[in-house]
């Protein structure tokens, strides 16, 4: 049997925000800007969990995943500690992100807006339209400055092209990120925008920039079973057809995504998800 | 004994856990024959000169000589024989659908003009096989001297178990990848342990260990390395590609997508891989489903119905646009969900599903449904009754209708030839596809069908594997 995939570093980011540095050579290997991975930290009795690739090492054989602890499974895994192994790492899943200028369309201006933790995912998609000669515009958005991840990285990509946007005002402009981004819109040359984070943001990014006839795509996070597309679990109706997620997706144009219906889905088990939570911190597991 | 006195024996019934009780658990429904039984079944048979029982075997297992053995209680013997072609004979025994293959040709069956009378082939086959495993009688097999060669199995099915065990006999060194943390396909994410006990699947696993075949697990080939790339970089010889008809489809009606409406993939995958109903100890999230319709009439429909009860369902309806006839299901399967209680809905078909404004299902609105002309299937075409609208009570709907061939392997590989149904094409004769030395088989190249006709694929393409090695 393969080596399972060991925790080579642990990093808490933030107060629910943490960055783990993976053992995972093929995964690194393979994967390009925009996958994820399934990972289980029990193959008995775990559930199979999505967490979006933020960053992979080819000649380290490493791939770093920044999570949020959201639930019992993101819990447990945070108290989890350098040395330790996964048990099931899949990947890298999903389809790679459409990058401008390598795709056939020309270089342009792309507008990255990262909500949260989102910019983890964003970071290696914003190197790679950078290096293909796109203008990188980054717009990062958060609570509060304390939660912001990634934020040197993204400034090495976008210089003073970085707008960061906080709820309130801790730092940067106080707002939201779609205040930006529609002003930004407003003064034109856009050609396109992505969007990364939680759903209800990417919902609002796309309705603010529909007007403007500015293509934008949108990484989905939805619930997530198998990861190869034999359940249907992750399903969303995108133009009205219904698509999975793990195999379509992630990304998908966020002006034909029924976004309504995908949050809907993704409360689907929040007693269940509500439950194991109190059970993790009841147990002082967490 | 004579033919008259073998007619005259009566047809061994199969224990089974009473329907009330087994409608709670998880364990096996049928119990099995014992010894006695098994050899008094196999006497029924009336070892015909034609053998058509071995003509209505997708792999023609010689029946009549298994049969014999079985017959003088050497049951080691029957099982030598049934190896001889089948490698999964416990498997087989439990899931075939004898009433269309085997016991339907049986010449005992149609001389009391009843399929059910014919000889339980089914039922003496898992006899012995079982014997087997639970002795430890297993006689280890050995392997043919190493050729060097190295084969890549993908997947871990039926078709796929076959063949990397074929291959690793002929001396080749064999790796399976298997994308899930657990290997078996179908049998483990699909067929519940109350009819496919996982401890059967595991011990053939063990079995390919033992023939020095290597498992990689979580391993997802299109994904974590292109199939080509096995080839071009890892220095695989040959390729088999085994990733069978996970696909499911929906129905594409109004309401499909809201909470509680499941493919019966993810719902039984939640149940039997994830284990979702050990809900103290299960991380994978349990949806209680307390009135539940399951859509279909397949294997899969039978499956995910029983498997409602199971999980605590107070009401579970069978709804199914053609008679019970027709429906494709194995008969024993059909017979046991009655027993259970699910309640047969035929002759109807759903409509759309209803929610409320929180996205969950509050209904199932269906059409009564009439059998009209054949269709290319040779089915009578089932024709909506206009204006028979009705409404189930519902908060589950599990939609089986079926499942297409995963298409991650051709999407990710250039050159690889399938047909408009996303199935593989392959030759015929020794299962090779378009790319040279990548083999296929099993629901990949068929669409959904039979653990046994998988098990002939992985027979017949390691064949062609083992000579395509020997020429390279």
């Amino acid at each position: 049997m393969r080596l399972m995939n060991r925790i080579i570093s642990k990093k808490q980011l933030s107060e629910n925000v943490f960055r783990m540095e993976l053992e995972a050579p093929l995964i690194a290997e393979e994967r390009k800007p925009g996958q994820f991975v399934i990972l289980m930290i029990d193959e008995d009795l775990g559930e199979r969990i999505p967490l979006t690739i933020g960053d992979a090492d080819p000649v380290r054989g490493t791939i770093t995943i920044i999570f949020q602890t959201v639930g019992a499974t993101t819990m447990k895994l945070s108290r989890m500690n350098v040395g330790d192994t996964l048990p099931a790492v899949l990947g890298p899943l999903g389809r790679p992100t459409d990058i401008r200028g390598l795709n056939g369309e020309k270089p342009g201006h792309v507008i990255c807006v990262g909500g949260g933790i989102g910019v983890a995912p964003m970071h290696p998609i914003a190197q790679a339209l950078k290096a293909a000669g796109n203008k990188v515009t980054i717009i990062m958005g958060a609570r509060n400055v304390g939660l912001f991840v990634m934020k040197e990285e993204m400034e090495k990509i976008a210089g003073e092209n970085l707008i960061l946007v906080t709820d309130d005002g801790s730092s940067g402009r106080k707002g939201l990120v779609t205040d930006p981004l529609k002003e930004l819109c407003e003064q034109g040359g856009v050609d396109e925008v992505i969007t990364i984070g939680p759903p209800i943001m990417m919902k609002f990014c796309a309705l603010a920039t529909k007007p403007y006839g500015v293509k934008t795509v949108a990484s989905l996070n939805t619930i997530m079973i198998d990861g190869t597309g034999m359940c249907g679990g992750c399903r969303v109706s995108v133009g009205g057809e219904t698509k999975f997620v793990c195999v379509d997706g992630p990304e998908f144009d966020a002006h034909l995504v029924d976004w309504d219906m995908m949050l809907k889905r993704m409360g689907a088990f929040k007693p269940q998800e509500q439950r194991a939570k109190e059970h993790v911190c009841k147990a002082g597991i967490f | 004994m004579t033919p008259k006195e073998r007619m005259a024996i009566p047809p061994q019934e199969m224990p089974q856990q009473d329907p009330k009780v087994r409608a709670h658990n998880m364990n096996e429904v049928a119990l099995g024959y014992t010894a006695e039984m098994a050899k008094t079944e196999a006497s029924r048979c009336l070892n015909c000169p034609t053998k058509p029982c071995m003509q209505g075997c997708p792999v023609a297992v010689n029946i009549p000589g298994f049969l014999e053995k079985a017959a003088a209680g050497d049951f080691a013997g029957a099982l030598a024989v049934i190896r001889e072609t089948s490698l999964l004979p416990a498997v087989c025994g439990r899931v075939c659908p004898q009433e269309k293959q085997c016991q339907k040709f049986c010449t005992m069956g149609k001389m009391l003009k009843d399929v059910d009378k014919a000889v339980a082939i089914g039922r003496v086959e898992r006899f012995v096989a079982d014997l087997a495993r639970n002795t430890g009688a297993e006689t280890p097999v050995a392997c043919a001297p190493k050729t060097g060669k190295r084969v890549a199995v993908i997947g871990s099915g039926p078709a796929s178990i076959t063949c990397a065990a074929d291959c690793a006999k002929a001396g080749h060194d064999v790796t399976v990848f298997e994308a899930f943390h657990k290997c078996g396909g179908v049998l483990v994410y699909g067929i519940p342990e109350f009819r496919l006990p996982k401890e059967i699947v595991r011990k053939e696993i063990d079995g390919l260990k033992s023939l020095g075949v290597k498992i990689e697990t979580n391993f997802v080939v299109g994904r974590t390395r292109k199939l080509k790339d096995l080839m071009a970089k890892d220095g695989f010889d040959a390729v088999f590609v085994g990733t069978g008809a996970g696909l499911p489809k929906f129905m594409g009606i109004e309401g499909e997508n809201l909470n509680g409406v499941f493919s019966a993939n993810e719902y039984l995958t939640r149940a039997n891989l994830m284990k979702a109903y050990l809900e103290d100890q299960a991380a994978t999230p349990f949806w209680h489903g307390k009135k539940v319709a399951v859509l279909g009439g397949g294997n899969v429909a039978m499956d995910a119905s029983r498997m409602a009860l199971r999980l605590g369902a107070e009401k579970v309806y069978l709804v199914y646009r053609r008679s019970e006839a027709e429906m494709p299901a194995r008969r024993e399967e059909v017979l046991h969900a009655k027993e259970e209680g699910v309640e047969f809905h035929m002759l109807e078909n759903a409509k759309r599903v209803l929610g409320d404004d929180k996205g969950f299902v509050t209904g199932l609105e269906c059409l009564k449904y009439e059998l009209g002309e054949p269709d290319a299937s040779g089915r009578r075409s089932p024709v909506a009754i206009k204006g028979s609208e009705f409404t189930l009570d519902v908060d589950t709907v599990i939609v089986a209708v079926g499942n297409a061939s995963n298409p991650l392997i051709p999407a990710t590989t250039d050159g690889l030839e399938i047909n408009k149904r996303g199935n593989i094409v392959v030759n015929p004769d020794t299962n090779m596809t378009s790319i040279p030395g990548v083999f296929a088989g099993g629901d990949i190249v068929l669409g959904a069908a039979t653990v046994i006709l998988a098990m002939g694929e992985g027979r017949r393409a390691a064949a062609g594997i083992n000579v395509y090695l020997a020429a390279k």
